[in-house]
């Protein structure tokens, strides 16, 4: 699924390079300059993004998730899987299934709900880069409110699917 | 070149600290080295094109059309437009910054382009897709229902808590970043 995206992404990236060379080389030319330079102007923080998370998810595995969060239920649950979405970064196609054995094994469906939200919404491992162009304040309210936020959707979650 | 190392200090500090542990728990060592392999593989597959097209953005479309289209005054196509344009995306939340700095750069209002991360980091289609596959339809429309007021309602309470001094500080600074 995640692949057919990726193609069509590819393709209208493509598609509009082509569109761009045939009507001005030069813009065109810039545009690939900028993308690079933007690129190259954050890779040092992507890179060290991806090495925190490869030794983080290799300390903290899928099996070592499930125990913290599969065990413990109520608020004590949450505020584990919470904490555990917040700091650690898995891509959706890893989480989804984790998650999905996690409720096979016994964890509520609030307790996920709030380990997913935070998951996506929450990143403590890439605040820098989100200082760095949102600023300090901002990065850091965003991130709070969607915390809080989490909450509020395990709460429905738990309501509605109950 | 000593730019390069200042910038790169940090990253290499990581290697080091990888190896250390390959070194101490070769166990747990590799598996974090086939982990950060296999993340960078699936970076590098989706950011090309994310960072072209901000390129693209960056040359074709004029600071007038983003004001018009998701500036101060561009109501409600403003936020559809930060909503769509996020849910339409690939790639891990950290690939979003950089086009947020394009975004604000062009003139794009703050709260605009804090729904922009909102939908980027929640609502993009193909994962909603998968979450559903493997959390149930009813899960997944139920979080996407509460999302979309929730990412809103973080992106006013946000902009809204921040001053003007505060918000001209980091227009300026998408500015003049690269």
């Amino acid at each position: 699924m995640f692949d057919v995206f990726t193609i069509i992404l590819y393709v209208l990236t493509a598609g509009l390079l082509l569109l761009s060379f045939l009507q001005d080389r030069k813009k065109t030319k810039m545009a690939l300059k900028k993308a690079w330079k933007s690129f190259e102007n954050i890779l040092p923080q992507f890179l060290s993004i991806l090495i925190i998370i490869g030794i983080m998810l290799a300390v903290l595995s899928p099996e070592t998730i499930s125990r913290l969060i599969g065990q413990q239920s109520g608020w004590v649950g949450m505020v584990i899987a919470s904490v555990i979405g917040s700091i650690t970064l898995i891509p959706g196609f890893v989480a989804f299934p984790l998650a999905s054995a996690l409720l096979k094994s016994g964890a509520g469906f609030m307790q996920i709900a709030v380990f997913i939200s935070t998951l996506m919404m929450v990143g403590i491992v890439t605040m820098p880069v989100e200082i760095k162009y949102l600023g300090k304040k901002a990065a850091i309210l965003r991130n709070t409110l969607a915390f809080i936020f989490s909450y509020i959707v395990a709460i429905v979650i738990g309501v509605v699917l109950a | 070149m000593k730019e390069i190392i200042k910038r790169y200090k940090f990253f290499v500090i990581l290697v080091a600290v990888n190896l250390g542990i390959l070194a101490v728990y070769p166990f747990t060592g590799q598996k974090s080295i086939s982990i950060t392999w296999s993340n960078t593989l699936e970076m590098l597959s989706v950011l090309p094109p994310i960072f072209i097209l901000l390129g693209l953005l960056d040359v074709w479309v004029q600071r007038e059309t983003v004001i018009k289209l998701m500036g101060e005054k561009s109501g409600f196509i403003g936020v559809a437009l930060a909503f769509f344009l996020g849910s339409a995306a690939a790639g891990p939340l950290y690939a979003a910054f950089p086009v947020t700095g394009v975004l604000l750069k062009k003139g794009s209002k703050f709260s605009n382009v804090l729904i922009f991360i909102g939908a980027w980091s929640t609502t993009k289609i193909p994962m909603l897709l998968f979450e559903a596959s493997s959390m149930g339809w009813k899960f997944m429309i139920t979080r996407f229902i509460i999302n979309i007021p929730g990412i809103a309602l973080i992106a006013y309470v946000t902009e809204k808590l921040l001053s003007e001094k505060e918000k001209q500080y980091i227009y300026d600074n998408a500015v003049t970043m690269k």
